[in-house]
């Protein structure tokens, strides 16, 4: 089994325009009945103009573009991100990921990534940072 | 029953929820899957799953975020008004279909600052997962932002 390298790039998840039906999908998948999300009038008023998506979204298409890349191989230790703009129906998102750091001391290889979800303007929406265990596991 | 959660006695701002047992199920699983756009096997199909090296389905890691954590007393942060600002997990494994979870969060902090003139309330909520043998599987944290107005109602 390879270690990633540090400085390199993930491959980019791009997905399909979010669309409405994914954001109630997604609340009732999730529990998050929240009507910004779901309910056009209820964002207007709430002085959105719009609905939004759950930001919780966002990190599972960021969290997917991590999982994909590790495979059978590793397992994420820890995930943050922080919310930075809002997505709203028919953005797309690319998701990207560099590893930062590879710390392979003790037998328990840690493989730190740095991660962005940007929209179809190039505006940065989720920003963070994973470790992922290639530790064997017990 | 009564069960234990690390950090209940450090006296911050408030105090554990009582613990809730989620059971993580197969049929939640994939739909949250579906959700997310993952098509990933690992999240749906046994055969597939006993040749990894955990050997069981799991679910997606943002999957936590689903479970039911009890009740904050006293703190209401369903509001629709709220948005999302930080979210932060931290794994000890990954979750499986099957897994029986107690589930409890506690309100760390309540911080008010004026951003652009308004006042901004930031609600830092700690969440955990502990299995039936007591073992910490997930710890998550999540900031929750309120503008104008309010803390906690």
């Amino acid at each position: 089994m390879a270690l990633p390298e540090r400085g390199q790039e993930l491959p980019v998840l791009r997905t399909e325009p979010v669309e409405r039906i994914d954001l109630v999908r997604y609340a009732g998948a999730s529990g998050d009945y929240n009507p910004i999300h779901t309910v056009e009038s209820f964002a207007r008023e709430a002085g959105l103009g719009d609905v939004i998506a759950h930001g919780m979204l966002s990190m599972a298409y960021v969290g997917r573009m991590l999982t994909d890349f590790m495979g059978d191989e590793a397992e994420l230790e820890e995930f943050t991100v922080r919310f930075r703009a809002m997505v709203r129906p028919g953005d797309v998102l690319e998701c990207h990921g560099q590893v930062t750091d590879v710390a392979a001391g003790q037998g328990a290889p840690v493989v730190k990534v740095q991660v962005r979800a940007v929209n179809q303007s190039g505006e940065t929406v989720v920003k963070g940072s994973a470790q992922l265990r290639y530790a064997p596991i017990d | 029953m009564s069960r234990t959660v690390p950090g209940t006695d450090q006296g911050h701002e408030g105090n554990w929820s009582i613990p809730v047992k989620n059971v993580i199920e197969q049929g939640a699983v994939r739909k949250f899957a579906d959700a997310i756009g993952d098509a990933n096997p690992l999240y749906r199909d046994v055969d597939f799953a006993r040749h990894t090296r955990r050997k069981r389905v799991q679910a997606p890691p943002t999957f936590a975020c689903t479970l039911d954590y009890g009740v904050l007393a006293g703190v209401s942060l369903s509001d629709a008004g709220l948005i999302h600002g930080e979210q932060s997990f931290r794994f000890a494994r990954p979750l499986f279909v099957g897994d029986e979870l107690w589930c409890s969060q506690r309100l760390e902090d309540v911080t008010t600052r004026t951003v652009a003139g308004v006042a901004t309330t930031y609600h830092v909520v700690l969440q955990t997962g502990v299995d039936g043998d007591g073992e910490t599987v997930f710890t998550a944290r999540t900031t929750v932002i309120r503008r104008g107005g309010g803390g906690v109602s």
